[in-house]
């Protein structure tokens, strides 16, 4: 273990960590905070809410986001909901069962002290949101609704209609522009952050670029916080939005933050299947939908031939002469099981070639059961936007047909490595929500990002930071003329200059869609020894063409979106590599990470705890050198560690 | 009420509740009217009594007043939109179903509206109240003098002209264009309305239009029939 | 499937914009239409041509990122979408597709098809909010909320911000946005509290960026990708006048 990964967690219970450390850190004077600045990059509900929050304690606060506006950050597009321990039900829900939860689901890969207390604020964050307005689904009584998620047996996830993660990003933005208004936070919008600089070690500021006029900028402060999301659109097709990227993180690994868990990426099992090689992204549908959508798939081939051919029509095959495989396989949950398990499961089914569409690569969501047992009204209440998004998209009428979906990749429980104090191994330099590695262990539970995130930037953030700002009250306003920010900024402008000269043959979303067919095939829901090495040759290979052969049109001063892309594909080449170089490592099946080597008799994956049960971290050394790994071991004083079961 | 009417939505209210005065004057108007259908002579009992008195005179200037204002307020509005709108044009556009033609031509239409007050006015109003003011007891019309308080006598006179009953008709077709958007608009504009009595009022607009246009009609058709029985 | 497509090019803010015509063809007719101009940029990239700039994100219809006025409307000729959910499907083989930027005195031009629609912020930074600091909330359940009001706020806060409905009002009236927002918090007796300050400050913020006054068309509510009612902008009327009565 690198002397740098010290993780900090606090010593007694599991209950009282938080509290004991909430006492022990240092705080901030009002008086001090005026002088201290803080740079937040990325609006998502991380940075959004962090960054309201340090504004509200008094903090000089500045906001970077790619996009026109804060609130157009992808947490928006979350759909199904958030969970909270309220036991609003009474269906004996606590702190420590969606602790037990969080952690059982994320494969036992998660820390103990972490997640417990993401268990703790996540009632908190309920409340907070209610507050700022957030139109949660009420009861006939005017009291707040809940639906259940996979990976639970219990009712505790809180949701506006299909549409939950906007309303909490548009409360989050809300606070923001209060803030804003108040002048406490100062908003760069479509900037990008292009590097991070640091100055003796410390996390002092960033270059950003202004992608309206290309200008390259230095911004300075105190401490900076990468709130900049996950890295899942390495694999070109996602449901990541398209300018979502994870180059920021690269950034400052290269500037020595320890990336933790690269592998662990998550595959949601309902996803719109692809259509055709012109597809740009894929449309993820609600988990949310299989609290009353059944998956299944024909139990016979010639069914399954049929309705390729068009012949036959899902909604005319018989009960009977449907495999329902997640209620066979696993009947205590059915088809709430966690993604990893249901995504997995369908991949299964497919090849065994019962896939039901004309790619093979499909499984039917059907909803008939329940709208014979609630009626059409009540389904249209609960998931009306998303059978009204899949009919748009489909043409296919989802009330009449069964939805046919696939998996795809999702979101990304890697990420930069940090401490209980959510700080990377560089000091000053935080990382919260998906951008970082922490609470979610190898798979994460539907519902439990947007908890994350807003746990981090509202409650946990805002204590931790003051603990390193409150050693900072003496150091003066960061000057951006350090030659610390020179040479960053030179850097950063010989690379664009580099890009722009290449003038090549090739457009760079055709590399993109390349190095995500070789993602995808290699290093997607199935990984074996093999494939991860084909994986690392040809992306070896493909980075050497994107620098010999990439053309990027227009130039560098001026909106320039191919620019932008360009930029970020570079950096996606980089988590391409620590993708495959930590599944190489990993060889168990655990979350989503599955190593075709390691599975049961009747295809279950098979962890190993005795030789992984750890953090993988890796420390940049070099473009051209092996980034060297380092372990965190993870200790499990309070739960007892089992194989997961979700058959009885 | 600290600055109401320099807000986007202060403007609007002037036009709401001098357009919903300028209707109400409508409505008594052609009730008014109706008079004459039944019995010429009761019509111009009706303007004797309003005549030069000193209510309808006050009334009148009251009208005359919020008439301004909604014509003066249309065209702020009508020029601050425009600006709102841009320089730059849209190359095509498609109005969605939805939208009402007489919602999007409003300013026109009002223009027409005010067009045709311009003609009647010159028709009746200055040689009915307008003569009584400045003291005339008789003006001619046509080859005609009659008393300034015979209402019937103009309205036979100018609808027994076919031209002038097109003319007419015309102006009340922009009229009813007018009213069936203004009527629910000015609801709108000063709150009175949601979801449940959007569609509700903009059914009622429509009635409402219909109703006041069809009752000026009627008369300008009765005395053009009457014209034509009574020549032949 | 192919198509022309019609598209308005203009290389920054200050440059005069012009429309140029483009060829395209081997469409799927299950292509969305902002993966039609992914190909077209791809090709004119090919030909070492200059790609078409324009806004997207989610696509999935719910950044609010997209925009595009298509052959006259607002997000293009389906209804209850946003370009990025709009499909080829929806047009006719061999048809001129007319793409133009929102046009509106607000949302100035960036580049091609990408405006600026940092307004929206501002009018949101004057007032869209409830004056909560992060800590302290009582809890979730203490006040009720009658399902009617939770849901009709829901309704109002379904707004994406994608400024449809003033690229397609005829007057530049940003009124259906201001009232999603206006109206969303009214309904909720957390919102309550700052409401007349909320309307007085965003309608004033509205009327000093330059957007126009509301005629009550009905246009915003028709193009509207989420179906947000003007029925909102009623309540936004009612909540002004009367905050602006008791002044």
């Amino acid at each position: 273990m690198s002397e740098k990964l010290i993780s900090k967690i606090p010593e007694g219970t599991l209950a009282e960590k938080w509290t004991n450390h909430k006492a022990a850190i240092k705080v901030v004077s009002p008086a001090n905070k005026r002088k201290l600045d803080i740079i937040v990059v990325g609006t998502g509900l991380g940075g959004a809410s962090a960054a309201a929050t340090l504004g509200e304690l008094g903090y000089n606060v500045k906001i970077f986001c790619i996009s026109d506006s804060p609130r157009r950050a992808h947490s928006i597009a979350a759909q199904g909901g958030i969970n909270a321990a309220k036991n609003y039900q009474n269906d004996n829900d606590s702190v420590w069962r969606l602790f037990y939860d969080t952690i059982k689901g994320g494969d036992y890969r998660a820390r103990e002290a972490n997640v417990y207390r993401l268990a703790q604020v996540s009632n908190g964050i309920i409340d907070q949101c209610v507050a700022q307005g957030v139109p949660f689904a009420r009861d006939y009584g005017g009291q707040l609704d809940n639906r259940s998620f996979g990976g639970a047996q219990v009712s505790r996830t809180f949701y506006a209609r299909g549409q939950t993660g906007q309303q909490l990003l548009l409360g989050a933005y809300a606070s923001l522009n209060r803030q804003i208004a108040k002048g406490s936070v100062k908003s760069f919008s479509r900037h990008e952050m292009l590097d991070l600089v640091l100055v003796n070690g410390k996390a002092r500021g960033i270059i950003a670029r202004n992608l309206v006029t290309g200008e390259i900028e230095r911004h300075g402060a105190h401490a900076v916080v990468l709130a900049t999301g996950g890295y899942g659109n390495v694999y070109f097709l996602s449901t990541n939005a398209m300018n979502s990227n994870g180059s920021a993180a690269i950034q400052c690994y290269r500037k020595g933050a320890f990336f933790g868990n690269p592998c662990f990426a998550q595959i949601h099992p309902t996803c719109i299947p692809k259509h055709g090689d012109q597809q740009s992204k894929l449309t993820l549908m609600s988990e949310s939908l299989r609290n009353d959508g059944r998956i299944w798939v024909p139990k016979k081939l010639e069914d399954v031939k049929r309705l390729k051919a068009g012949t036959l029509k899902a909604s005319h095959i018989p009960e009977s002469e449907r495999d329902y495989y997640l209620e066979r396989r696993y009947p205590a949950f059915g088809n709430l099981v966690p993604r990893d398990v249901a995504s997995r499961a369908a991949k299964e089914r497919c090849d065994a070639g019962y896939g039901v569409n004309n790619t093979g690569l499909a499984v039917f969501l059907d909803f008939s059961s329940a709208i014979q047992r609630l009626g059409k009204k009540v389904i249209e209440q609960r998931y009306g936007n998303l059978f009204q998004m899949y009919e748009k998209i489909t043409d296919v009428n989802p009330y009449e047909e069964p939805m046919m979906i696939y998996p795809a990749i999702h979101y990304t429980m890697g990420g930069i490595w940090v401490d209980y104090n959510l700080m990377t191994t560089v000091p000053g330099l935080y990382a919260i929500g998906e951008a970082n590695f922490s609470d979610h262990g190898g798979n994460r539970l539907g519902a439990s990002a947007l908890m994350q995130g807003l746990a981090d930037g509202y409650f946990i953030l805002p204590y931790t930071i003051g603990d390193y700002l409150s050693a900072e009250i003496q150091s003066p306003k960061v000057d951006t003329g350090l030659p610390e920010f020179a040479e960053a900024e030179k850097a950063v402008q010989e690379k664009i200059n580099r890009l722009m000269n290449i003038k090549g043959k090739r457009t760079v979303d055709s590399i993109h869609k390349e190095l995500g067919n070789i993602m995808w095939e290699y290093a997607g829901m199935a990984r074996n020894a093999n494939g991860l090495k084909i994986a690392l040759e040809e992306i070896e290979k493909l980075k050497n063409e994107f620098w010999k052969n990439v053309y990027v049109s227009g130039t560098t001063d001026e909106f320039n979106q191919e620019l932008e892309k360009a930029l970020r594909l570079a950096d996606n080449f980089e988590i391409a590599r620590l993708i495959v170089l930590d599944a190489q490592n990993r060889f168990e099946s655990c979350g989503g990470h599955l190593r075709e080597e390691m599975q049961t008799e009747d295809g279950e994956a098979k962890r190993d705890d005795e030789k992984f049960m750890y953090v993988s971290t890796w420390e940049y050394k070099g473009e051209n050198a092996l980034p060297e790994q380092h372990k965190e071991p993870l200790k499990y004083e309070f739960v007892k560690v089992a194989t997961r079961n979700y058959k009885d | 009420m600290n600055n109401v009417f320099t807000s986007s939505i202060g403007k609007k209210l002037i036009m709401s509740i001098t357009g919903a005065c300028l209707v109400l004057f409508l409505l008594f108007h052609m009730a008014m009217n109706l008079v004459a259908i039944i019995k010429p002579e009761w019509y111009d009992s009706v303007c004797a009594f309003l005549g030069v008195n000193w209510y309808a005179v006050i009334a009148t200037l009251v009208l005359a007043g919020g008439f301004g204002l909604h014509i003066l307020f249309a065209l702020i509005l009508t020029l601050y939109n425009r600006k709102a709108r841009g320089s730059n044009r849209y190359s095509t556009t498609a109005v969605p179903k939805q939208v009402s033609w007489a919602s999007q031509n409003m300013f026109v239409i009002g223009l027409i509206v005010a067009l045709g007050l311009l003609l009647h006015f010159s028709q009746f109003w200055y040689k009915m109240q307008f003569a009584e003011l400045m003291g005339n007891h008789e003006v001619t019309l046509g080859e005609a003098t009659v008393s300034p308080t015979s209402g019937s006598a103009f309205i036979a006179y100018y609808f027994s002209n076919i031209l002038f009953v097109v003319v007419y008709l015309v102006w009340l077709a922009a009229l009813w264009f007018h009213i069936s958007h203004g009527f629910w608009s000015a609801l709108q504009t000063t709150g009175w309305n949601n979801e449940i009595w959007l569609p509700r009022l903009k059914f009622a607009a429509k009635i409402f239009a219909t109703l006041i246009c069809l009752g000026f009609a009627a008369v300008i058709v009765t005395f053009y029939v009457k014209s034509l029985l009574d020549c032949c | 499937m192919k198509f022309k497509i019609k598209i308005w090019r203009q290389k920054n803010a200050k440059a005069k914009g012009k429309f140029v015509t483009y060829d395209i063809d081997n469409i799927s007719a299950d292509t969305s239409f902002l993966e039609m101009l992914d190909i077209l940029n791809d090709k004119l990239i090919s030909e070492g041509k200059e790609p078409v700039a324009f806004d997207h994100d989610c696509r999935e219809g719910i950044c609010g990122m997209c925009s595009l006025y298509i052959n006259g409307e607002a997000h293009g000729p389906d209804t209850l979408v946003t370009t990025c959910q709009l499909h080829m499907r929806k047009f006719k083989d061999g048809q001129t597709i007319t793409v133009e930027p929102w046009r509106s005195a607000g949302f100035p031009v960036v580049k091609d098809l990408v405006v600026n629609r940092g307004a929206f912020d501002k009018i949101l930074q004057s007032g869209g909010f409830i004056s909560v600091n992060t800590g302290g909330a009582q809890d979730a359940n203490v006040i009720p909320i009658s399902k009617k009001d939770a849901d009709e706020s829901m309704d109002a806060a379904a707004c994406v911000g994608c400024g449809a409905c003033v690229a397609t009002c005829k007057n530049g009236s940003a009124m259906l946005f201001v009232a999603a927002r206006v109206s969303s918090l009214a309904k909720l007796p957390q919102g309550k509290v700052e409401g007349a300050a909320r309307a007085k400050a965003m309608v004033a913020k509205m009327d000093e960026l330059g957007f126009g006054a509301c005629t009550n068309t009905g246009a915003c509510q028709a193009e509207c990708p989420k179906g947000i009612s003007i029925s909102h902008i009623a309540r936004l009327n009612r909540e002004f006048l009367t905050a602006k009565l008791r002044d």
